[in-house]
């Protein structure tokens, strides 16, 4: 019953958004076509900004991925982690969901095959992967499409919150499922 | 960033060595831009199109609809945007936008949002205050339904994916609250460097 309500939710969110925008618009008498591309033109725009940005960090993170550095910490940090319930499967999706969505989600499908399904495991991934955005990705193409360099705070405090998502996930997940 | 940027790609190559993975790092270089491309590539199509829902947006007032409905929140977690002020509900529209799981609309929105604020933004190289409070809010990562997560459970044979449905909301709330929080608390620790916002009492 809840997955069907859910399952329905999930295919009905974009379309009523956008009938709901274009059916008010029609009524109010919007030249809904002309104010698209008006709008859409600015799109182009902003992408091609991005650009710089985005190579900058995505060779920087591709880099970090591919040097080993994830693996080593998550060993290194192993026993400290059984002691609070961490399973050190679960430990590299700590790190990498800040970091990369595509490599967060192949992080995720490792632990699932790797563990029970219905695991304590599998289910505490689950709801960190659920809980997460990609912070490094969201600061690097929202400032980067408007120019900031100086990001002041915004990084320690993307940081910070996910390091309170990873403990908060824990504590759920303990009360929940273990 | 000029620091953390350096610090990756040390440690990439660093560790890389260590590891015995040096030529991984240096593959990772090539891979990394295409990777890049092609997400530049994907966000361009996804960009264009909801900006261009979002002019209609605009121009048939649910902008200033939201902006007006969602006046009293907005002034207590963004008080320095002007009063009446159409980012609110631009910002309003990215947060549910993310709320709802479209991230495709919720980027270009907030992005929009972003524009606005930096048009109010005397230094324009540095981040305002409320720019820091928005990305707060959007890497906080608030979501509703985790449907993608449940898809994956579903997919693997888990017998009950949605029953972290009400675990992750609770985390995923304590996270935003706690962003908008420490947001609020760093921006007295780091100020600007510059006076870099109208106010919005003048």
């Amino acid at each position: 019953m809840i997955k069907e309500i859910i399952n329905l939710i999930s295919l009905w969110a974009l379309p009523s958004v956008i009938l709901i925008i274009l059916t008010i618009a029609i009524f109010r008498k919007v030249p809904i076509y002309e104010a698209f591309i008006e709008g859409a033109k600015d799109g182009i725009k902003v992408c091609f900004n991005i650009i710089p940005y985005l190579v900058a960090i995505i060779v920087a993170v591709s880099m970090l991925r591919a040097s080993g550095f994830i693996e080593n910490i998550s060993a290194a940090l192993s026993g400290i982690l059984i002691k609070i319930r961490l399973p050190a499967d679960v430990l590299p999706l700590t790190i990498v969901r800040s970091l990369s969505g595509s490599a967060a989600l192949g992080v995720f499908s490792d632990i699932i095959s790797n563990n029970d399904i219905n695991s304590y495991t599998s289910k505490l991934a689950a709801i960190m992967m659920g809980s997460s955005e990609t912070t490094f990705y969201v600061l690097t193409v929202y400032f980067g499409a408007v120019g900031i360099k100086k990001y002041r705070y915004a990084l320690l405090t993307g940081v910070c919150a996910d390091f309170i998502g990873i403990i908060a996930a824990v504590a759920v997940a303990r009360l929940f499922f273990s | 960033m000029n620091y953390i940027w350096y610090f990756l790609i040390v440690i990439s190559i660093v560790f890389g060595a260590i590891n015995g993975k040096l030529l991984d790092v240096a593959g990772a270089i090539f891979s990394g831009t295409e990777l890049a491309v092609k997400v530049v590539l994907t966000l361009l199509g996804i960009m264009t199109f909801w900006l261009g829902i979002m002019k209609i947006a605009e121009k048939s007032a649910i902008v200033d609809f939201l902006s007006k409905l969602l006046k009293p929140l907005a002034k207590l977690i963004f008080p320095e945007l002007p009063k009446d002020s159409p980012i609110i509900g631009d910002i309003a529209m990215n947060f549910s936008a993310n709320a709802l799981g479209l991230a495709n609309a919720a980027t270009p929105i907030g992005i929009k949002a972003m524009e606005e604020m930096q048009e109010l933004n005397n230094d324009k190289e540095s981040a305002t205050n409320s720019m820091c409070t928005l990305l707060a809010m959007n890497t906080a990562g608030f979501q509703i339904i985790p449907a993608t997560v449940i898809a994956i459970l579903a997919a693997n044979g888990c017998k009950n994916p949605t029953d972290i449905i009400v675990p992750t909301l609770m985390v995923t709330s304590i996270a935003f609250v706690c962003a908008i929080f420490l947001a609020k608390i760093f921006q007295k620790i780091f100020p600007p460097q510059k006076k870099n916002e109208v106010s919005s009492h003048d």
